[in-house]
């Protein structure tokens, strides 16, 4: 796993629509195996490919113009990842190169996943993104401040998030230095709440 | 202090708060599908890591088994057999429990945790699939999370989470004839927006929920999701209990007064709180490409924006009623449970569906709810009136890239999801209460599923 890069700066590609859900960013059928790899090709592919199966190309789509082709930096509308828990979402985004995301707000679980893939997903106000549009932009995440030739911006993220962003840490050890407390209270539990803890079935 | 039933279940589960402010939740109960569940079931494994406590992690064969009847591994869907045979060697490997594809309690999942008394009032429930938030009808609290999320939850019985906020969604009054907690939830989803319960947990009561069977209950949980909360809850009461008594994995009594605590305290403050007038609702048909673009059936499209319009093919000021359709769908984890089916068989019964449906199907959402259906002689009634009545799954409630609806179809769906090209490439997807599907497919045309039931009466 690799920790969000600093410093970092990406042209800013705009995808401004509402609502874009993860069955857009990457098809059901776009999602081949049981793994996390081979994604990128299907990202976006109903928007990115006039013909999914030819994969023939929509100029139209941002991702496909000259100067988002490289772009690490996504900008976009409301409620961005809303729909299927999938991970495979944000698999396909980072293989494909994207490292932020700048959008009204995200869906909750689309969020959490990308924190968990070193993905910096950042919430602003809607006219601050559409500022951003086509700027070089600059992410200083230890500052928490967004940046371009014309202007800066701070920006809001949970203090866990940022350390894990900004560490590569892995949620799992994390958490598996509580194991004691974790044990107690499973000890504790388990007399008052019987029916919880099943007897194996299989 | 007053709590309300979600403060009671996630305290109760909190096994520490870190300086940051987030906690650390117990969960009781992983369920895993093939689509999402083996990535996370793999990985773990090249991880050398194991299930805590494999006991209480289940699995299913949902997403992309088929629902052919005589299926097997083999899926249309291809390489979807890949899928269920590394799922299957993932479960065995891993030691938890796996409904597979021919087990007699296979079903959908959200469905089959009711049905096995996997979920119960007062758990935590997590799984690799959005509309978790089903299982909240059980006062349980369910919710979805990503791969890696199941499997920390499978390694170290926890999540780390931020504290969501609260509401309360009440339905006062009482639903009109012809109505149904598919519409209550795309009202909400309507007048508050796809993102309106953003960051909350969202505890549904009043009157009308009171009023609602279990099944109904699911319903009006399952798409908490659409209205981007983290879940749906509602409060045990006797006719949960009575649900889930008697059920193989749950517990023989609920005398225990810990049950009878799990409401929301009388003076509990919660951080919002929307009041909708149940019997103002009117049945709802989404005309959009996003679940909060939904009008009463006997409205006119609003002005909406411009790539909804364009991919649905209907400008603003058109008639829902009476637009032609090509396709029509009952199933999915939202309204494929017994009711859901004896409600559409009412209305199909003695009725044939218009010769423009070139496809409709009928996908219980579980192999118990199929042979209760075949009891009651409901398969028969849906051939008779031109549907194909199938093996449970999730079906096309979404395009895998195997069975699909002919193409350019303009489809009405009891499913959750209206995404441009969520049933297929092109597909017109208007999302509907199964007797809004029963009704339009004899039409052949969107229509009120009251009309029909009336002249049943
Ligand atoms: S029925 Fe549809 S919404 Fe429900 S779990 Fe299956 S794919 Fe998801």
């Amino acid at each position: 796993m690799t920790a969000f890069p600093q410093p970092f700066s990406s042209i800013a590609a705009p995808l401004m629509r509402d609502n874009v859900d993860t069955d857009t960013i990457i098809p059901s059928r776009e999602m081949r195996s049981t793994g996390r790899d081979g994604l990128a090709d299907g990202l976006f592919a109903p928007w990115r490919y006039v013909e999914a199966d030819a994969r023939e190309e929509n100029p139209e789509f941002v991702l496909n113009q000259p100067p988002y082709r490289d772009a690490k930096l996504l900008l976009t509308g409301a409620n961005f990842g809303c729909g299927s828990s999938r991970e495979h979402a944000v698999w396909a985004l980072a293989e494909w190169g994207i490292r932020t995301i700048i959008a009204e707000s995200f869906a909750p679980i689309f969020r959490n996943n990308c924190v968990r893939n070193f993905i910096l997903p950042i919430t602003l106000r809607r006219p601050l993104v559409e500022d951003l549009a086509g700027a070089e932009v600059a992410i200083d995440l230890c500052d928490q401040t967004i940046s371009c030739a014309r202007t800066s911006y701070p920006f809001e993220i949970d203090a866990e998030a940022k350390q894990m962003l900004l560490h590569g840490l892995d949620a799992i050890n994390l958490t598996l230095k509580q194991s004691d407390a974790i044990h107690d209270w499973l000890a504790a539990d388990r007399p008052s709440r019987p029916w919880v803890y099943l007897e194996h079935t299989q | 202090m007053a709590q309300t039933l979600f403060d009671k279940i996630w305290n109760q589960h909190t096994v520490a708060v870190s300086d940051g402010g987030s906690a650390l939740i117990t969960i009781d109960r992983v369920f895993l599908h093939e689509r999402t569940g083996a990535a996370a079931l793999k990985r773990m494994a090249e991880m050398g890591r194991a299930v805590l406590d494999p006991a209480r992690v289940f699995a299913v064969m949902d997403h992309i088994v088929d629902t052919r009847i005589g299926r097997g591994d083999d899926t249309l869907m291809p390489g979807g057999s890949g899928f269920i045979t590394e799922t299957r060697a993932a479960c065995r490997e891993a030691g938890i429990r796996l409904f597979d594809v021919n087990d007699r309690d296979q079903g959908i999942v959200h469905i089959i945790s009711g049905e096995q008394g996997i979920v119960l009032p007062g758990l935590t429930l997590v799984a690799p699939d959005s509309h978790t938030c089903t299982q909240g009808a059980f006062g349980a609290l369910a919710w979805g999370i990503g791969s890696s999320e199941a499997e920390h939850a499978m390694v170290t019985s926890t999540l780390r989470l931020e504290r969501p906020k609260t509401m309360r969604v009440r339905f006062e009054g009482e639903l009109s004839f012809g109505v149904t907690a598919k519409d209550m939830i795309l009202t909400l989803i309507a007048q508050h927006g796809a993102g309106g319960g953003a960051g909350h947990v969202v505890e549904f009561a009043g009157e009308a929920v009171k009023a609602l069977d279990m099944e109904a209950r699911m319903t009006l949980c399952n798409m908490a999701t659409e209205f981007s909360a983290m879940t749906g809850i509602i409060a045990p009461d006797a006719k949960t209990f009575e649900y889930v008594s008697g059920r193989p994995l749950a517990p023989a009594d609920f005398d225990d007064p810990a049950w009878a605590e799990l409401v929301s305290d009388a003076g509990a403050s919660f951080d919002r709180e929307i009041t909708i007038d149940a019997s103002q609702i009117a049945p709802m048909v989404s005309w959009g490409t996003s679940p909060e673009q939904a009008i009463a059936i006997d409205g006119k499209v609003p002005g909406g924006p411009a790539r909804a319009h364009e991919y649905m093919d209907l400008p603003a000021g058109q008639t829902l009623e009476g637009i032609a359709l090509d396709a029509a769908f009952i199933g999915s984890c939202t309204n494929s449970r017994i009711s859901d089916l004896r409600r559409a068989a009412s209305i199909l019964h003695g009725q044939h569906i218009a010769p423009s449906i070139k496809k409709a199907l009928v996908v219980p959402g579980s192999l118990a709810v199929k042979r209760q259906a075949e009891t009651e002689g409901l398969d028969k009634v849906f051939e008779a009136a031109g549907f194909e009545w199938r093996m449970s799954g999730c079906s096309l409630c979404f395009y895998a890239g195997g069975e699909g609806f002919p193409e350019g179809s303009r489809t009405i769906s009891s499913t959750n999801r209206n995404f441009e090209g969520r049933q297929g490439p092109g597909i017109r997807t208007h999302i509907a209460s199964p007797e809004t599907v029963a009704a339009s497919a004899i039409a052949g045309a969107i229509a009120d599923p009251r009309a029909y039931a009336k002249e049943k009466a």
